[in-house]
């Protein structure tokens, strides 16, 4: 969460903060500076810590100041973010600063409040030469912080009078917020002591914890991940592919702002934290860099590993594909490997893969993967339990090698036309249509037998559900993908299951779109 | 001998109607788990892989007698309230396998669990076996493979990641050396049973031998452990490997985390630490089985 929004929940839990308005323009923030009429503080609002050296605060004192000031940092980037919205506050004449946060302490499984009598930036080395100036208690999480609790933590820095019953009142609500707010972590950082008497949260830092991010709509959170920096577009699509699937998780995030033609990049898609991060290690060491960051785990279905699959080819250059968890998976790997290879065979890249699907039925997945995408442009090789990480990335880094470094093309988003007369029904994230002209001419009527949850039968010789289309919507269809897979590749393609990926049409036009122009202008 | 679950254990399931908590059951049951009864509140009344399901542990309770053990898949928003209800039945182990638990649930259960004299482990676990025995929760999938990927015998291992519990003990298990008890405490910051807790369990383990500890960057667990080492608490040898060499760090830590932990949680920080404890700190994951091997080897000559 930027400053502003922290700030309006300290002022919802009635800590007092310095009057102020947010803005994003020049003419905004002489207007606001006019109305605060005394001098004021300009803040750029970014996610990025140490603004104050890179110009991001200034004080002014008239609103022509304010509008020159603002000007200049709109058009600064911190940290490689542009700022977007300043926050205009009154200035406050300080008498002292102080810190304040609360902390989970893994070992105690308890919040910590942590107190200092000194505040400001460098707080974390001044703690450290000043030991005894940072004071800390843990927190009953059933009986809460409470006032005399405060006062009782915060006098151990010397502070007495009616400084300490103020800051007591002040801590003891911000624990009762951030609380509220389920805050993995929270600061005021400076809480200040104005020379008139009285305390402020100067800035604040909440961050909200991902997994209570649905308890919290008023908090408008688009992404709920503990992101240093605000969320890509890419990043959003896949946010919103995990959000409407329960089933198994996928994370997404990318790790290079661009992939350039030459960079030696691949698009990676782990399964697992522990055997990610393993993988990672082994392709890194041999010189790789990471496009970006996935993992697919936890049981997830093969319409989820599809679209992860779907957008993790959207980022152009990468030269390879690389998926590796911890090579033993409880999960059923043959999800994965249909995933995989609809969205494979969809895509026809050229690029190579490597896949490491070792686990539960791996011997089924790999079948999947060579018998289904032998054909395409790009080599693909799977793996499973007995070949270790650091022999897949040797495997990637020589088809990479002789593949000469191709760069992956991205291409547009399409469909196969859907026949009105099609048989269709909805599953849970997505449709089924089969063709049936089409099915007359087919002898095998293998789509049925393949159907892993046995959903499909034949009536006048025709694949149609043998359940409810209500129950098939509601999760009966578990979107295995193996009728479609079956179809397409040993009879008559009269199968599409579409599996929707809001926005990254869009996204890829645009994509497009740069490719074409880059390549103009080499030309 | 084994920690925290044996045949004899007996075993409620939490969520057992839901689309993981069927499966797993199934699991469980076929490969010799105690389960006695089964609690999904309306549905009472079912039975699934012939375990009756009651409406609350409860009532599961009156029909059944007492449960050791709770194996909870509900969906993650509702497994604080099942893991209250389960220590409230007088559950003394619960096991919650879901991901994505507000980490505030998590504080609460865990000053809960203290009061009542009762542990869990994980949330965003896949759960724990003693080969041979019993498993809980869904690791190794199905029974044929945790059969074939996990034997009994003299290593106790304990790890963060799930994928890389089911790794390391098929990598020991193809080593020719077969293991206690395998625990997956789970991926979150805050967990139930972390390294530290389990490890000492494993000392007391008169059957485990020789430790295996897979950590990870994030969180004191394995730096607690370095300590307790080096305190002489755990005497048993700790083979160790540590993931996320390469992971960026800074992105997991805010300021006021830094203030707390100072340079605690970091790659370089737990490896130096554990070394030195005199923990073996494998660099790759094949120096795993060759280690304890060995030092299963030394400790069978000191005999």
């Amino acid at each position: 969460m930027f400053e502003y929004q922290s700030k309006k929940l300290l002022k919802q839990a009635g800590i007092p903060i310095p009057e102020g308005m947010v803005v994003s323009s020049p003419e905004e923030a002489s207007e606001a500076a006019r109305k605060l009429a005394r001098s004021v503080v300009l803040k750029a609002q970014v996610w990025a810590t140490g603004r104050a050296e890179k110009g991001g605060i200034k004080f002014t004192d008239s609103p022509e100041e304010a509008a020159a000031a603002a000007r200049d940092m709109f058009g600064l980037k911190i940290k490689n973010l542009s700022v977007e919205k300043i926050l205009v506050e009154e200035k406050i004449d300080i008498e002292s600063e102080y810190f304040a946060g609360l902390v989970i302490d893994d070992a105690a499984k308890s919040p910590v409040m942590i107190f200092s009598s000194m505040g400001g930036t460098g707080i974390e080395e001044a703690a450290g030469e000043h030991p005894d100036k940072v004071v800390r208690a843990s927190v009953d999480v059933l009986k809460g912080f409470r006032e005399f609790e405060a006062r009782d933590l915060i006098r151990r820095t010397g502070i007495s009078g009616g400084t300490l019953t103020r800051l007591s009142r002040t801590l003891a609500k911000f624990y009762a917020i951030s609380r509220e707010y389920d805050a993995r972590s929270a600061e005021m950082n400076p809480l200040v002591l104005s020379k008139q008497g009285q305390v402020y949260a100067a800035d604040c830092h909440f961050v909200v914890d991902d997994y209570a991010v649905f308890r919290h709509p008023d908090l408008g959170i688009e992404v709920a991940r503990e992101f240093d920096r605000p969320p890509t577009e890419l990043e959003k699509i896949a946010y919103l592919v995990e959000r409407n699937d329960h089933r198994g998780t996928f994370y997404f995030f990318q790790m290079l702002d661009e992939v350039s033609k030459k960079e030696n990049a691949i698009g990676f898609n782990g399964a697992g934290g522990g055997g990610s991060m393993m993988s990672m290690d082994a392709v890194l060491d041999r010189g790789f860099k990471l496009a970006n960051y996935c993992d697919t785990s936890g049981n997830p279905s093969a319409s989820k590993v599809y679209r992860a699959a779907k957008i993790i080819l959207s980022q152009p250059n990468i030269k390879g594909y690389f998926a590796s968890g911890s090579g033993v998976a409880s999960q059923e790997q043959f999800h994965s490997a249909r995933g995989l290879t609809k969205a494979f065979g969809e895509e026809k890249i050229a690029i190579p893969a490597v896949l490491r699907l070792g686990g539960n039925f791996e011997e089924k997945a790999i079948e999947i993967l060579h018998t289904y995408l032998k054909d395409i442009p790009g080599k693909v090789e799977g793996y499973g339990r007995d070949d270790a990480p650091e022999f897949c990335a040797e495997r990637m880094k020589k088809l990479i090698t002789e593949n000469q470094f191709l760069p992956h093309k991205v291409r547009p988003v399409t469909e196969p036309e859907i026949k009105e007369r099609a048989y269709s029904f909805k599953t849970v994230t997505g449709e089924i249509h089969i063709d049936h002209e089409k099915c007359g001419r087919c002898a095998a009527k293998g789509c049925v037998e393949a159907c892993s949850p046995g959903i499909l039968k034949l009536e006048k010789d025709m694949p149609v559900l043998a359940i409810s289309r209500e129950e098939a919507e509601k999760g009966k269809c578990t979107e295995c993908l193996a009728c479609e897979i079956f179809c397409t590749y040993h009879e008559q393609d009269a199968i599409f299951i579409r599996l929707p990926i809001p926005g990254l049409k869009e996204y890829r036009e645009k994509v497009i779109k740069e490719q074409k122009k880059e390549s103009r202008e080499r030309e | 001998m084994s920690i925290l679950v044996n045949e004899r254990s007996k075993v409620l399931v939490q969520g057992i109607t839901g689309r993981e908590g069927m499966v797993r059951t199934r699991l469980m049951k076929d490969y010799g788990t105690n389960v006695r009864a089964g609690v999904t509140p309306g549905k009472g009344g079912q039975e699934i892989y012939g375990v009756p399901v009651f409406d609350s542990v409860k009532q599961a309770r009156e029909e059944c007698g007492d449960f050791d053990i709770s194996v909870v898949f509900v969906p993650a928003f509702l497994v604080k309230d099942a893991a209250l209800e389960a220590f409230d039945a007088g559950v003394k182990l619960a096991v919650l396998i879901p991901d994505r638990v507000p980490i505030n649930d998590v504080l609460e259960l865990a000053r809960v669990s203290k009061q009542e004299g009762a542990r869990f482990v994980g949330p965003n676990t896949l759960g724990l076996v003693s080969p041979g025995k019993a498993v809980l929760g869904m690791i190794g999938g199905r029974a044929e493979s945790a059969r074939e990927w996990f034997r009994s015998g003299s290593i106790g291992v304990s790890s963060r990641s799930g994928g890389m519990t089911s790794a390391i003990s098929y990598y020991l298990t193809q080593a020719g050396l077969g293991q206690s008890t395998i625990i997956h405490v789970g991926g979150d910051a805050v967990v139930g049973l972390s390294h530290p807790e389990v490890l000492l369990l494993f000392e007391e383990d008169p059957d485990t031998e020789v430790m295996v500890m897979f950590g990870e960057i994030g969180t004191t667990q394995e730096e607690r452990v370095a300590d307790l080492v080096s305190g002489g608490r755990l005497r048993k040898p700790v083979v160790a490997y540590i993931g996320g060499k390469a992971a960026k760090s800074g992105t997991r830590f805010s300021h006021a985390g830094a203030i707390v932990e100072g340079s605690r949680g970091s790659h370089e920080s737990k490896v130096e630490l554990l070394k030195k404890a005199g923990v073996h700190v494998a660099d790759v994951l094949s120096d795993i089985p060759k280690r304890a091997g060995q030092l299963l080897k030394e400790r069978g000559r000191k005999r």
